[in-house]
């Protein structure tokens, strides 16, 4: 990334920061246990869960800080937070 | 044209003939008669500019923010508290890299309050980034904030000034300034040309994040901007000779330092009271010079360092102190002379409004011969109890 004079950017430049290196718990999906609700993506703060083709929940673990929120409100128990060895 | 006038009202008229686009100030003593003054010429459409009112000095200064970042040239003033106020967005006009030009009449911090002068308010913004010139006269405070669009400007800069000028002492009193027509203006500082600005058919966002992997390059890059300053601002200043006369090419200016035994350094209007006790010492036959110091920040230590290399002992009047340590210009000084075996002697002087005069400096000078030195001058007795 070069840096802007000004501390400027462009738009989307914030895809840069990939902050899934933050990450200190990875959550597993477990798409056996998934109705496909979507609850997890509409709380995910980075907005960084997606889907397959069968509409199954898929995270984008480049953005994926770990924080746990998805897991947390799954109404199937269906996302497993793991310590992620680095 | 030669006019006897308010220090003010000529820091009000340059201003104007700056053309800013945007003004936006709130009114504090003893910077109250610029801002009504521009605030006059606005409603009169004297000057073309947008003269936004607010309620707090931290909104004026945020409204100059944005409107540098739409890509205007914009203007404020201020002082003390109201300085004090706008002390977050001074860091981020720095560090956004918006030319903004504002007036410090130099006032004293409270508490206690105190309306006076001295250079405590923006010598406490020393590490914001902006850059900071100081006038001796009025004459100087005028041109200077022509230099400072000339050099914030700058893209190799574009960097916030500072023209400070002593509160009363400068900013009410009445001396002959010389004053520019708006056509030698224009043809001394050209129309506003924004490196990038805020446009919604070609978004750009300013003052981003930046994690700790890119923080450091930033404020690096800031200060090295700064620093470029030291050879812009002599540029701007011959120009500005070449086509007025008036010599503002030197980041310090000396006087009578030719085979001077001890140097005085000073900023700003305690330089005229300086030259006048030099030139009654000179005739006492004391070797006595003085090392005016024009740019605050950047600091130009290597031009201290040349002018003070012949000198026996330097004495450095302060008109601010950093509490708990020494004043801002001495160790400035020092650091500049780091390595020579000049001594340095520190005077705080003048504070919150108190009257230097010739006697003084002349009393100055002698402490400094004999070695007396890193104290406040002509404290009251009864705090040294």
């Amino acid at each position: 990334m070069a840096l802007g004079t000004g501390c400027t950017a462009r738009p989307g430049k914030s895809r840069n920061n990939r902050t899934g290196s933050w990450r200190v718990f990875k959550p597993a999906f477990i798409h056996e246990r998934c109705t496909s609700c979507g609850m997890c993506r509409i709380v995910c703060p980075e907005g960084c869960i997606g889907e397959n083709e069968e509409g199954l929940p898929v995270p984008d673990y480049d953005y994926c800080k770990g924080c746990g929120l998805c897991a947390e409100e799954c109404p199937s128990e269906a996302i497993e937070m793991k310590k992620e060895e680095k | 044209m030669l006019q006897i006038t308010e220090g003010s009202l000529a820091v009000a008229d340059a201003v104007g003939k700056c053309r800013p686009q945007v003004i936006a100030a709130y009114p504090i003593t003893p910077q109250t008669h610029i801002v009504e003054a521009l605030a006059e010429m606005v409603a009169n459409c004297t000057i073309d500019a947008e003269y936004i009112t607010v309620e707090s000095e931290f909104s004026a200064l945020s409204a100059c923010l944005g409107a540098s970042a739409a890509g205007s040239r914009v203007y404020s003033a201020t002082t003390s508290q109201g300085l004090a106020l706008m002390f977050e967005v001074c860091f981020n006009c720095a560090g956004m890299r918006l030319p903004v030009v504002m007036t410090i009449a130099n006032r004293a911090m409270g508490a206690p309050l105190s309306i006076w002068n001295d250079q405590q308010d923006s010598i406490s913004l020393r590490d914001s980034g902006w850059l900071q010139f100081y006038a001796e006269d009025n004459q100087e405070a005028t041109d200077l904030h022509y230099l400072a669009y000339r050099v914030s400007e700058d893209h190799n800069i574009l960097l916030p000034s500072f023209v400070c000028f002593d509160g009363f002492i400068l900013s009410h009193t009445y001396e002959p300034v010389d004053i520019l027509s708006q056509e030698e203006a224009d043809r001394y500082l050209p129309r506003f040309r924004p490196f990038q600005r805020l446009d919604a058919d070609d978004p750009i966002s300013f003052g981003l994040f930046a994690a700790p992997d890119y923080y450091m390059e930033f404020r690096y890059e800031i200060d090295q901007a700064a620093k470029k300053a030291l050879s812009v601002f002599p540029k701007a200043g011959r120009e500005f000779a070449e086509l007025f006369g008036r010599d503002y090419s030197g980041l310090v200016e000396s006087y009578r330092m030719e085979d001077a035994d001890c140097a005085l350094v000073a900023m700003g209007s305690l330089c005229g009271t300086v030259k006048d006790a030099i030139d009654d010492l000179r005739d006492a036959g004391r070797k006595v010079g003085l090392l005016k110091i024009r740019t605050f920040r950047p600091f130009p230590a290597e031009e201290v360092k040349k002018a003070l290399s012949g000198v026996s002992r330097v004495a450095v009047l302060d008109k601010n102190i950093s509490l708990g340590s020494k004043g801002a210009v001495a160790l400035e000084v020092k650091d500049a002379l780091y390595g020579s075996q000049i001594p340095v002697h520190d005077y705080i002087i003048g504070l919150g409004g108190r009257d230097v005069q010739k006697k003084d400096i002349a009393r100055v000078v002698t402490l400094a011969e004999e070695g007396r030195g890193d104290l406040y001058y002509g404290l009251r007795e009864e705090v040294l109890k």
